[in-house]
């Protein structure tokens, strides 16, 4: 009899050890999965799904690596000899979650191959081939969304009066992603400034731009779109635009909530107060 | 003059596979593509690995059918040629664990009793099941985060990075830490390989007539608990921890061992040897 008791107890503690163990363990591998996930400023390849259902889907074999480096047309014209490809496979270091692909645009930026090799042979469907396809049913590259492009005005020289248009011509979407504004130069009072300005409803996100730009850390530069755009909520819509005004219809009135802890004091009170920090 | 025909067949393999992943990478061959997470033979022939493939469904995304295809026709090909064959015939990592058992036995590391014995080798089962939680709560492929097997193939094919610290790491563990530490206790995808080769038909045979009891076998197998009928009765090793590596059939001077298909019936059928 006693000795069967001492076998439950062995076996109730054993088994209080193994789950307290496996909750242990359990939580640490959480935490860091999701340490591992959490890298936003990463370009995936084109036809990624969202970054968060991308971390989920894709199972890390590397085809779309493959394809891109062995594309035929990735060939150093003046050595015959093939350049590293686009995508490269994270590894430990590169502090973006292990074994997915991603894209540099500094080192090698997208060429937005007419055929897209990369993501018909993505098996698990993390790289989504409908997102890619027009209207009759092709692959096309413009519609890839891996990323937008940003100018950082005050180290573009062109914003300094000089004349460089390297991102304008490098764009596989010329005057369509990147246009060329013109203005007056005031400070010689006889020049032009010619500014490009990049439209996000047609950029996706290639990098050639970045790669084409001649300082020495780059003016413009390729960040993931939710990093570098922003969202105007339904607050503010233009009257003038009649499809604009469908936006302010996406909240129920009883949401749009209009007052504040300032708003509920007098605006004369507002007017003397003194500055919150 | 020791035998070291399945050693050396398990060699050729192993590296034979890491051969064509990298070639079809570096020039851009198509015999067989991709990685251990979901590859392409021959261009035509979908495979993926069935614990990746359970991992990333237990995200709740919703995997495409070649995957799907490919985790069916690696589960099948395993269940019969033994499950854990992936784990001694084709995982890069059992040649890091190999060599950390070698040196194991070398150094004398062995002669003491340094096991640690908290880990059990069941622990892995846990790993397992707990991959697939922890999956489904962070919404990422758990084990595939931080997998030596896949960070040791893809830093073959793509180049390692800090990766190999993770490969380094086994290595250590498996010599300074616990024996068979890695494959023999926490590996999960061992684990699932064990599972999904416990009924296959090519299996190793004891003929317990011919056997002297010099348990050279038990010496060398990983999982030595899978060998409990050395010396006592003729059957199988049904055990689906065995990993079919042949280090007992190829230890054994007594033609006691031998790979050969399951007999379901159990049958005590004594070769007669003379």
């Amino acid at each position: 009899m006693a000795n069967s008791d001492n076998n439950r107890r062995k076996f109730m503690a054993t088994t209080l050890q193994s789950v307290g163990l496996a909750a242990l363990g359990g939580m640490l591998w959480s935490g860091y999965c999701d340490e591992a996930a959490a890298s936003p400023l990463v370009l995936r390849p084109p036809g990624a799904l969202p970054e968060k259902d991308f971390l989920d889907a894709c199972i890390k074999c590397g085809m779309c690596a493959e394809a891109c480096v062995n594309r035929e047309s990735n060939v150093d014209k003046e050595t015959g000899k093939q350049r590293p490809g686009t995508l490269q496979m994270a590894k430990g270091g590169d502090h973006r979650l292990i074994g997915t692909p991603f894209f540099t645009p500094r080192e090698v930026p997208c060429y937005m191959c007419d055929d897209i090799p990369c993501v018909p042979v993505c098996p698990s469907g993390a790289l989504d081939m409908p997102s890619l396809l027009n209207d009759k049913n092709e692959l096309d590259i413009n519609k890839a969304n891996m990323g937008l492009a940003v100018v950082h005005k005050e180290s573009c020289i062109a914003f300094w009066g000089l004349q460089c248009d390297a991102c304008y011509r490098a764009c596989p979407l010329l005057d369509e992603a990147i246009s060329l504004e013109y203005m007056k130069n005031e400070r010689t009072g006889k020049h032009a400034f010619l500014l490009p300005v990049v439209h996000s409803d047609v950029c996706t996100g290639c990098g050639l731009c970045e790669k084409a730009c001649v300082t020495e850390k780059p003016a413009i530069f390729v960040l993931p779109r939710e990093h570098s755009m922003g969202k105007v909520g339904s607050h503010y819509v233009k009257g003038w635009d009649i499809k604009d005004q469908e936006r302010a219809g996406e909240r129920k009135i009883e949401e749009i909530e209009t007052k504040t802890k300032r708003s509920e004091k007098a605006p004369a009170d507002y007017l003397n107060r003194e500055i919150e920090y | 003059m020791k035998n070291l025909k399945y050693l050396l067949l398990r060699r050729v393999t192993q590296i034979g596979l890491l051969v064509l992943y990298f070639g079809a990478n570096a020039y851009g061959w198509t015999i067989l593509k991709g990685t251990f997470g979901s590859s392409l033979l021959f261009g035509v022939i979908p495979l993926a690995d069935p614990y990746t493939t359970l991992q990333v469904l237990a995200t709740g995304f919703v995997l495409g059918a070649d995957v799907l295809l490919g985790a069916l026709i690696i589960t099948l090909f395993y269940m019969i040629v033994g499950g854990r064959a992936f784990c001694s015939w084709v995982c890069p990592i059992n040649m890091v664990t190999d060599l950390a058992n070698w040196l194991r036995r070398k150094l004398n590391l062995d002669k003491e009793e340094v096991n640690y014995r908290f880990l059990k080798r069941r622990a892995r089962y846990w790993i397992m099941v707990l991959g697939l939680i922890v999956s489904a709560i962070v919404g990422i492929a758990a084990f595939e985060a931080l997998s030596p097997i896949t960070i040791m193939q893809r830093g073959i094919i793509f180049g390692f990075g800090a990766g190999i610290s993770v490969v380094i790491a086994i290595f250590l563990f498996d010599l300074f830490g616990v024996k068979n530490g890695w494959c023999g206790h926490l590996c999960p995808l061992g684990a699932t390989y064990s599972l999904i080769g416990k009924a296959s038909l090519i299996r190793v045979k004891h003929d317990h007539e011919a056997c002297t009891a010099c348990m050279e076998c038990k010496v060398v197998c990983p999982e030595n608990q899978v060998l409990h009928m050395i010396n006592k009765e003729s059957i199988s090793v049904t055990d689906g921890e065995c990993t079919n590596c042949g280090r007992c059939v190829d230890v054994c001077n007594d033609n006691a061992l031998e790979f050969g298909i399951r007999s379901f019936t159990n049958s005590k059928s004594t070769k007669e040897k003379k």
